[in-house]
């Protein structure tokens, strides 16, 4: 196992010292600063103004700010709609692929808008290339830039000295795509073209076997969503398989590439803010907390999946490593891979909402499969998506705040901000809205005699995973699957032909992820209001301090209680019945 | 200056329109054609699918796995899609699920009786796990090296090489970990079979 251990710290290491360098640009960025690629960004940044109609400069309050957010999301939601139900029509159709039920493009719809990536359909079954880059890739941009914005807009709020503005939501959407998100996708995709993965707009291959036998190779512009797929933490593969599929993720370097994407972003927000805040203690304080969280989740999975399955072992396979074989559960994992970066990916991709996965969940080990449970239980808080979750992350800052203050007898404040009545309100609303959506949702979805059509696994701990995974994964945006659950049934691929959408799933699904998104985002606006007009006390030696570890410790006590009070019992009746009883079914 | 309906019709209903418009046409067709552009151009090989030949023909990609038969060929893992390279799906077998162990057992005892009679040391505890396990691609173009080396007693003598021949082009086309350490090291099975239908063809 030394060679894992040694890959994923090699890993850990190479993302702490890229969370200073991003963060400093981000924070340039969002602070309205010259950065090094002004000169050939800034001509087209003005442009943009110019052609949005907006004056740079010009500060929303915060119901101007979410105005224009919701605006902005509806009409593009309409937009994406369109395109899905259009695929005949489309140019970059080379398979003729007919557009999929109704139902299941509410589902699509929803799901890119929302930054989740939940994907009931196989993107080389179901999509055009048309739709893949005009629709989908388009709101992996988009949805990223939003999270971003709102994040960028709290940090303004809990800085202000005063007054009502938050900043202008177009501005932070423009310099967000254009000075962070497209750069970097553009080096990323053709760095990831040099190494294999593919990028073209042709006809699927067919090619005759070195036995004889016949092979369609299913092909696309590839690489270019793959960069800001896994960048923008939005997760949705190009392939039904993801980042398993080796058109998307050709080799150990391409993995170890796309890991950093995904989580380079969210850790450098950390730095970002600490700069914005004036105290970079603060910001080390809160990735200390997501970095504990996070690294705990990937021991977890890494030994678990070592260990091998039940199943596995009760077949009579012997599971240990030796010389030249993994050992460890390889079923639902690629070689290239192994278990030890399918267990680093399977970490990030949850802690993060990216939600791109390069093995099967839904075979990884009970133990294994409780950590992609237990990380999207903690709401997303660990890196979580891009904006996003700092921005819960902040939330419960906030709560920690909140706590500690009673706990000590001190009016709490933060950042000589005073947390008031209303502010904690907010807070709480916007803490406890996703946990209760998933509850209700998964509740509804396991009771409904309908929705058991959904299921693959059956009736056992591995079906009820599946129920409880997809309304976790859909209202925390994040968008991984215990890939048997489905909302769409294709008898025919590829092609959609005959294909029919399972419209209680569909349409669930939808809302959950809309409602998760969008409610939160609306609640952080009104704290980032709320605190923008506070004037700002000095610290004086009542005051609880929140960059040491004494509340880095807090704060993640918060966070696991929430998470894990919530939680526990759901996650007991899946992946853990599994992991406890070995029993077989 | 903020609020109001009329400053929704007014402001941001007209941005939101051309935000729309101006990012799909950006994000959704100039990065994604410029992106292909370049592509063709500086890595045409693997923009395009990296092919690999036999013969001169395409007989595949080295990157997408194929599945072999017979005792004469290295033979890729199990996998839920056939090889399928453009319906691809996860077998989704669960930890405890008694058809995942039926399938194992099967796979295992196929795998020792097709291997045994050429190498009648191999016991079922030498198997490594990814000879009998389905993968999360579907198309898994690897396998491990502790799977070539079992197998390689069986195409040897089939093939009629000595067993260091076959040994010496299972090392040929083993990719090992990039940069020495990320990943795992893997033989790639459509490669190795090319290389041993040239080195030693069956007619």
């Amino acid at each position: 196992m030394f060679e894992g251990w040694l890959q994923i710290a090699i890993f850990v290491v190479v993302l702490v010292a890229l969370t200073k360098p991003i963060g400093l640009y981000m924070a340039r960025v969002f602070s309205n600063q010259r950065v090094f690629l002004t000169p050939v960004v800034g001509p087209i940044e003005r442009l943009a103004y110019r052609a949005l109609r907006v004056r740079p400069g010009e500060g929303q309050d915060w119901k101007g700010y979410a105005r224009s957010l919701i605006v902005f999301s509806l009409l593009f939601w309409v937009a994406l709609y369109l395109i899905l139900r259009t695929q005949g029509i489309q140019p970059f159709n080379p398979q003729g692929f007919r557009s999929a039920p109704w139902d299941v493009n509410f589902n699509t719809t929803s799901s890119f808008v929302t930054n989740t990536n939940w994907q009931y359909y196989g993107g080389e079954t179901t999509m055009t290339y048309f739709a893949q880059m005009a629709g989908l890739a388009v709101q992996n941009f988009v949805s990223a830039a939003v999270g971003i914005a709102v994040v960028v807009a709290l940090i303004r709020g809990i800085v202000a000295r005063s007054g009502r503005a938050i900043g202008n939501f177009w501005q932070d959407l423009t310099r967000t795509l254009l000075y962070i998100l497209l750069p970097i996708s553009v080096i990323g995709a053709l760095f990831l073209v040099s190494q294999g993965v593919i990028q073209n707009l042709g006809h699927y291959q067919l090619v005759h076997t070195l036995t004889g036998g016949q092979q369609i190779l299913a092909q696309g512009p590839v690489a270019s969503q793959e960069a800001i797929k896994e960048l923008g933490t939005n997760g949705g593969g190009f392939f039904n398989v993801n980042s398993s599929y080796p058109f998307e993720n050709p080799t150990g370097l391409t993995n170890f590439v796309e890991m950093l994407l995904i989580l380079v972003i969210p850790a450098g927000l950390t730095y970002a803010y600490g700069r914005m805040v004036g105290s970079q203690r603060q910001g080390w304080a809160i990735f200390s907390a997501m970095f504990v969280l996070f690294v705990a989740g990937v021991a977890v999975v890494y030994l678990a999946e070592q260990h091998g399955s039940p199943a596995q072992h009760a077949a009579g396979l012997h599971t240990h490593a030796f010389a030249g074989s993994t050992g460890g559960n390889m079923v639902g994992k690629d070689q290239r891979f192994g278990i030890a970066s399918s267990s680093l990916w399977t970490a990030i991709t949850t802690v993060t909402s990216c939600g791109a996965v390069n093995a099967a969940f839904e075979s990884l080990t009970g133990i294994g499969g409780a950590v992609p449970f237990t990380n999207l239980g903690f709401s997303e808080v660990v890196f979580g998506g891009v904006g996003a979750g700092m921005y819960s992350m902040l939330l419960y800052v906030l709560l920690a705040v909140f706590i500690g203050g009673l706990m000590v007898g001190r009016t709490p404040e933060y950042l000589g901000k005073k947390i008031g009545a209303r502010e904690i309100k907010l807070v709480s609303l916007g803490v406890l809205f996703t946990p209760l959506t998933v509850l209700l949702s998964a509740g509804v979805a396991s009771a409904a005699p309908i929705a058991k059509r959904s299921i693959y696994a059956g009736s056992n701990p591995s079906g009820f995973s599946e129920t409880l995974y997809a309304y976790l994964s859909q209202a925390n945006n994040n968008g991984s699957a215990w890939a048997g659950y489905t909302g769409f049934v294709q008898p025919h691929p590829p092609g959609n032909a005959g294909a029919y959408g399972l419209s209680f799933t569909d349409l669930l699904g939808g809302i959950v992820m809309i409602g998760a998104r969008f409610a939160p985002i609306i609640f952080v606006l009104a704290v980032a209001g709320a605190l923008a007009g506070k004037k700002i006390s000095p610290a004086g030696l009542g005051t609880m301090r929140t960059d040491n570890p004494t509340f880095v410790f807090l704060l993640v006590g918060i966070v696991i209680l929430v998470g894990a009070l919530t939680f526990f019992p759901a996650i007991l009746l899946g992946p853990v019945a599994n992991g406890l009883s070995g029993r077989l079914f | 200056m903020y609020g109001g309906f009329g400053y929704l019709l007014r402001r941001d209903l007209p941005t939101a329109l051309i935000a729309v418009v101006a990012m799909t046409i950006v994000f959704g067709l100039a990065y994604p054609l410029a992106i292909t552009g370049v592509a063709q151009v500086v890595f045409p090989g693997q923009a395009n699918g990296s092919k690999v030949s036999f013969d001169g023909k395409a007989v595949g990609s080295k990157l997408i796995g194929q599945e072999f038969k017979g005792r004469a060929y290295f033979h890729s893992r199990p996998s839920a899609t056939g090889y399928s390279g453009d319906v691809t799906f996860f077998g989704n077998a669960g930890p405890n699920s008694a058809e995942l162990r039926d399938a194992i057992r099967e796979n295992l005892a196929a795998y020792v009786k097709l291997n045994r009679p050429y190498d009648h040391s191999l016991t079922r505890e030498q198997v490594p796990v990814d000879a009998v396990t389905e993968s999360a691609s579907g198309v898994d173009p690897q396998i491990s090296e502790a799977n070539a080396r079992i197998q390689a007693h069986r195409v040897a003598a089939v093939r009629h090489l000595s067993l260091d021949e076959v040994e010496g082009l299972i090392s040929a086309h083993t990719d090992g970990r990039s940069l020495g350490v990320l990943g795992e090291p893997g033989v790639n099975v459509l490669q190795l079979n090319i290389a041993l239908e040239e080195a030693a063809p069956l007619k």
